[in-house]
């Protein structure tokens, strides 16, 4: 348990641990040596953080940049001593200060979680005791350090919710967690983590829930109070572009060990790891210029001008009833575009923009209020059964959740053969090999066939999603938010076979999606939504680099990555 | 409050939220021990196996009674009455001298079948009923939906007792009327899973690849939503089998002197200041095999979770 | 709702719902939402309150529609064969005054009318086995039952939060274990049998409590005793599940982020998340206690309703059970009506938005 007995490595180099020396020589507010944390079940154990070492110094912001099961959020539980029940850490210490708390009791740990190192969490939807007042939960954290009385506690959670910037503290105090929206509650979370004025803050993914306008303010927020409190902040991200945004180091982890950390400049501009390296070629978001310049993305547009449009929208609304007596909801309002053949419209927005709704519309899950939707010229509002069923073979959609979008009980052939089962193409064996032929178009081995989707990971399963929606060789093809589930390395491979697909098949996608630096990868043209409305549209590389809206320039500004030094490695994926 | 007063008081809002962007598999966000527990749930466990053997041992009584004890179920012997347990009378004897460990052995024949029936009866309609509400829908579901209610608006008991003063007593009466009891519980469960996987993402994907609705409901809906009706019928093969022996505790099942459990304790309880086993031994088999039943439920709900 | 497969509880899905407090979007919403917006009195004369007040009203009047079909229009003549039985010594002309006392020979939608206004009054008809009025033999043996069943559901609850909350909270994993099998025993025993266990170990083999012309509170201890087991184990397993869940909410991990000790967590945060969805259960409880007293009344030979409806059911006095069954009905969907009722103001997430937000 005590990382006693292991043996202080020699932190040899300046770039084996972090920030070696503070900026002023003091001493690093947490220091991890070594450390490693092991899982157990039963009599088994797996070791998932192996020897990882950093530094933080105060007014040091040290992300810990990894995808999944890269360890990172385990590494972060381990500092403040709240890994699961079945995790332990194995060897390495922990150093709070230069006090080593790696043995301590929980008691002892107690104490320091909230007062000295403060949490910000994931997901602040869930994240606030949803039966208790905004006022209370913010408050919980002077009480249970017992700091001042009741008085002096209401007058610090006034003071703490004006200081993160929530207009009306004194009625948001008395208010439910529902009545916030995800910004603001993960202000004040952020309100809870700040309240004893710690020496470090974890934030954990703490803006990976939220739009990205709504990110940038909160990743401002958490800046500004570092400058103002020095507080070392320890940043827990999947995303680079934010640690390239907001960190002065960067550790890079992968399969629980630290594949590269150093100051960020060096790592993101002259990484050592051939990891580093293929992450930083990965995130769209860091890649300053699109993947087609504004006339090659003109000239394929102009290419199809002339024939017929894959799908054209026109003047789209869509109104939910949200019960007698109540203006109905007005999701999409007046919304006109068109996908040429062979092209990849975007559908860009943030939450509530009415994307989605565009989508299902589109593949016939509801029909519109008013406004058509023709599919290589056939009207599809008003058509039903049999109808509507015949036009699915050449409209097909890829789901955000590659983990719910294919039945558990079925195997991949199957999975993918359905469509032609569906419509009755082919016998047994033609499918069979139509199946085989899918398999490879997707890069999947043909070895799959026979697994079911529990035995796959994520990447594996959206291939699987997009074989099953090739199979019926559709003119149009529906991805709505297809790579927002999927690690940075993954969504840069599928996002490789969605234009691979294109260019050997002449696919037309309708892509949806929030992520802008996606948008900004892989689509011709692009229609910017806020509240159902169109805000913008046109050639992508055009509205990208000469937004002509106020509303597109601030989402655009919002991008994480946009701060990152200068110099970037500029090789897009081949 | 029943389910479908619940769906009807809310107007079904449809997906007017955009998804979160990145939550549902947040990069990142896999929990830490979800690993190791997926990983239990392939092994098999002891105690996992100790219901299923209690379960085949009473399965065993019922369909080979002969193997397990010599003595005949109602034949008594005057001279060996009211014996305490030993060697030779493992469950002691009662007032005319029968063999107690003989009659539970003979009795497990009624308390299994009774509750076979029983289940059948609320698996059949309940699940009927459920999968139509659920599938269909709208006014179907509506009026389908109301008669649960009312079903479950009579205690258990006292439905199983309606239906006994109609049919009278007996023991197929009795494992007609508990089943009956149940229809409710498999009706609600077995809307509310096909619901749940009629909401699900690859329901819809197979609507958009072009299925037909009864395609989709017997390829997709149906088995997915099996497991949990499953689970709920190992459940209520439980239940039926306290139900029943209550029945025949209260003297409407099987008229003596058949060998039923519920009527063996009835009848034990005149000599409950003097022969205790009369009543604690059969009671304890009873318990054994309703406990083993809600176990092996238990597993099979888990295991269709994991 | 949650998909709520079925473990060892012996209660229909959807009433607890232990998910609800997790998923916002359709499990707590999901739940009878009153309409948000708008005037809040006139959401209360026109909306949610008079629309389940309706659907109460149409499941009570279809229950008692099935229960004449099935009890009274069906068997018709049933009953009056006892009447004609020559034992019974019955003048030809007092078996016609009898009939037309009971209305048999009127045509069925006049009985259905006047019987129906016979309950809408509290007029139940009379007992084909003694005669006297339902209502009568009702009245007299409800208080009986009252504080049976009263002092057993107290009982239970208490019963049911001391093994939910020392399962969650005990010092050793072994106490844990045990305790989390408690309830799933508990479901598993026979209540009358438990009834005749209790009576063998106290009143015979140990002596503490006389069956035999107790005094009116040592006459309860058994009964109530027997009568709470049952209905703790639902509430317990409810209970120990939806603290379950609660735990693996992410606002507990925040809560200890904040230095919360186990105690202050389970207490000042996981407490009341939990227990609100057993509050779901009330109306499933109440048939529980209602079948439970049948068979405790019956056990140890106690008066009450659960012994007339015994006895209803042995004799084949049709109009006593139906009125006990439309009682019990009419009990169960008030019950429910409150909860869902009450329910909103206890949620916070359910209570309709005031003032400003977002």
């Amino acid at each position: 348990m005590s990382g006693a007995s292991a043996p202080v490595r020699a932190l040899a180099g300046a770039r084996s641990a972090v920030g070696q020396d503070g900026p002023d020589g003091a001493a690093p507010v947490l220091e991890v040596r070594d450390l490693s944390v092991a899982y157990s079940s039963g009599h088994e154990s797996t070791t998932v953080v192996h020897e990882v070492s950093l530094r933080i110094h105060p007014g040091e912001v040290v992300a810990v940049v990894g995808e999944s099961g890269s360890g990172k959020t385990t590494t972060a539980q381990a500092v403040i001593g709240l890994l699961a029940e079945n995790g332990s850490v194995t060897a390495g210490q922990i150093l709070l200060n230069g006090t080593d708390i790696t043995a301590w009791s929980p008691k002892q740990l107690q104490a320091v979680r909230g007062s000295r190192i403060g949490l910000v969490p994931q997901d602040p939807n869930n994240s606030l005791n949803p039966v208790k007042r905004i006022g209370d939960s913010l408050g919980e954290v002077l009480r249970i350090h017992r700091w001042g009385d009741k008085r002096a506690i209401r007058a610090r959670v006034v003071e703490l919710l004006e200081r993160v910037g929530i207009p009306d503290p004194q009625l948001r105090a008395r208010q439910y967690p529902h009545e916030l929206s995800g910004g603001m509650k993960q202000r004040v979370l952020i309100a809870s983590a700040i309240a004893l004025d710690p020496e470090l803050i974890i934030a954990d993914e703490a803006t990976s829930a939220l739009d990205v306008t709504v990110q940038r303010n909160i990743l401002d927020l958490l800046d500004e109070l570092r400058a103002e409190l020095g507080t070392a902040i320890l940043l827990v991200t999947h995303d680079l572009a934010v640690a390239a945004d907001r960190a002065t180091s960067v550790v890079v982890l992968k399969d629980g060990r630290v594949q590269e950390q150093g100051p960020k400049d060096e790592v993101l501009t002259a990484p050592t790891s051939a990891y580093t390296r293929q992450l930083l070629a990965d995130a769209p978001a860091l890649a300053t210029a699109g993947r087609r310049t504004l006339a090659e993305a003109e000239r394929i547009v102009a290419h199809g001008a002339g024939a017929r449009p894959t799908l054209v929208v026109r003047d789209l609304v869509q109104e939910f009833s949200l019960g007698r007596g109540r203006d109905p909801l007005r999701a999409v309002d007046g919304v006109s575009f068109s996908v040429q053949p062979g092209t990849t419209h975007a559908i860009v927005g943030e939450s509530g923009s009415g994307k989605t709704t565009i989508a299902r519309a589109v593949l016939g899950f509801h029909t519109p209020t008013s406004g058509s939707i023709a599919v290589g010229g056939q009207e599809l509002t008003g058509l039903r059964g049999e109808q509507l069923r015949q036009l699915r073979r050449v409209l097909q959609m890829v789901y955000q959740n590659p983990f719910s979008s294919l039945d558990p009980r079925q195997d991949v052939a199957t999975i993918i053969a359905e469509p032609l089962t569906n419509f009755g193409l082919g016998d047994r064996a033609g499918r069979a090999a139509k199946v085989t032929a899918l398999l490879d178009q997707v890069s999947l081995p043909a070895g799959l066939a026979t697994r079911r989707p529990a035995e796959l990971s994520g990447g594996q399963r959206q291939r699987v999603a997009i074989a099953r929606a090739l199979v019926l060789e559709p003119q149009l093809l529906v991805l709505d938010e297809a790579v927002s589930a999927l690690d940075v390395s993954v969504q840069a491979q599928i996002l490789r076979l969605l234009e691979q697909l294109q260019d050997d098949l002449g696919l037309t996608y309708l892509f949806i999606s929030h992520d802008l630096a996606v948008v900004r990868h892989i689509s011709h043209t692009v229609t910017v939504l806020n509240q159902g409305r169109v805000v913008e549209s046109g050639l992508t590389e055009s509205v990208f680099t000469d937004p002509a809206e106020p509303y597109t320039r601030a989402l655009l500004a919002a991008i994480p990555g946009r701060l990152a030094p200068a110099g970037l490695p500029q090789e897009p994926s081949a | 409050m029943t389910e479908s007063r619940l769906l009807e008081a809310t107007p079904m809002l449809p997906q007017v939220a955009e998804p979160v962007p990145g939550t549902p598999a947040l990069p990142g966000s896999a929990t830490p021990h979800a690993q190791p527990r997926r990983r239990r749930g392939g092994r098999i466990r002891v105690t996992e196996v100790i219901p299923w053997l209690v379960i085949a041992i009473v399965v065993a009584w019922a369909a080979l009674p002969g193997l397990f004890t010599s003595y005949g179920p109602t034949a008594g012997d005057a001279a060996a009455a009211l014996q305490g347990p030993s060697g030779e009378h493992l469950f002691g004897t009662d007032a005319t001298g029968r063999d107690m460990f003989t009659r539970v052995v003979y009795g497990s024949v009624h308390s299994l079948s009774g509750a076979l029936v029983a289940v059948s009866v609320g698996l059949v309609l309940g699940t009927g009923i459920g999968v139509i509400a659920g599938s269909v829908g709208g006014f179907v579901d509506d009026v389908l939906m109301r008669v649960v209610d009312v079903l479950l608006a009579v205690p258990t008991l006292l439905l199983s007792l309606s239906v006994i003063i109609l049919l009278g007593f007996g023991t197929v009466q009795a494992a007609v009327a508990v089943g009956i009891a149940s229809v409710a519980a498999f009706a609600r469960l077995s809307r509310s899973e096909v619901v749940r996987v009629r909401r699900s993402d690859y329901v819809e994907a197979a609507f958009a690849s072009g299925g037909t609705f009864f395609n989709v409901v017997r390829r997709h809906v149906l088995p997915n939503s099996l497991t949990a009706v499953i689970a709920l019928a190992a459940l209520q093969f439980g239940t039926a089998i306290l139900a029943i022996s209550t029945l025949g505790f209260l003297g409407y099942g099987a008229p003596p002197p058949t060998p039923e459990w519920g009527l063996m304790i009835a009848e034990g309880r005149n000599y409950v200041a003097t022969a205790w086993w009369l009543t604690t031994l059969p009671g304890l088999v009873v318990v054994a095999v309703v406990l083993s039943a809600n176990r092996i439920s238990a597993d099979i709900a888990r295991r269709g979770r994991a | 709702m949650t998909a709520e497969a079925p473990t060892d509880v012996r209660v229909p899905d959807g009433a607890p719902t232990p998910g609800a407090p997790r998923t916002r979007g359709s499990g707590a919403v999901g739940r009878s939402t009153p309409p948000t917006g708008g005037g809040r009195v006139v959401a209360l004369l026109t909306g949610y309150v008079p629309r389940r007040l309706g659907q109460a009203l149409i499941v009570l009047w279809i229950a008692f529609t099935a229960a004449f079909v099935l009890l009274q229009a069906l068997p018709g003549d049933a009953i009056m064969i006892r009447f004609e039985n020559p034992e019974l010594g019955l003048s030809p002309e007092q078996i016609a005054d009898i009939r037309a006392s009971y209305g048999v020979d009127d045509p069925v939608l006049i009985q259905y009318l006047h019987t129906f206004a016979g309950f809408v009054r509290g007029d139940f008809g009379y007992s084909v086995q003694s005669g006297t009025p339902v209502q009568q033999l009702i009245a007299e043996a409800f208080p009986q039952t009252l504080v049976l069943a009263a002092a057993g559901f107290v009982l239970a609850v208490l019963l049911a939060f001391a093994i939910a909350f020392l399962s969650a909270s005990a010092s050793f994993a072994w106490i844990r274990t045990a305790l989390r099998s408690v309830p799933s025993l508990f479901v598993s025993v026979p209540v009358f049998w438990l009834g005749i266990v209790l009576i063998q170990s106290f009143s015979f083999r140990l002596g503490w409590v006389a069956v035999i012309n107790p005094g009116p509170v040592e006459g309860l201890i058994l009964p109530v005793l027997t009568l709470a087991v049952p209905i703790a184990a639902p509430i317990a397993q409810i209970l120990t599940r939806s603290i379950d869940e609660v735990y693996t909410q992410p606002f507990v991990r925040v809560v200890q982020a904040k230095g919360a000790s186990p105690s202050w967590v389970l207490w000042r945060n996981v407490l009341k998340n939990a227990t609100l969805p057993t509050l779901t259960m009330a109306g499933i409880l109440f048939g529980e206690l209602i079948g439970g007293a049948v068979v405790t009344e019956t056990v140890f030979g106690r008066s009450g309703i659960g012994r007339i409806t015994e006895q209803a059911v042995a004799h084949q006095d049709t109009p006593v059970l139906q009125a006990v069954v439309l009682l019990a009905a009419t009990a169960f969907v008030l019950i429910n009506l409150a909860v869902d009722l009450i329910y909103p103001k206890l949620d916070p997430r359910l209570a309709r938005q005031v003032g400003a937000s977002r």
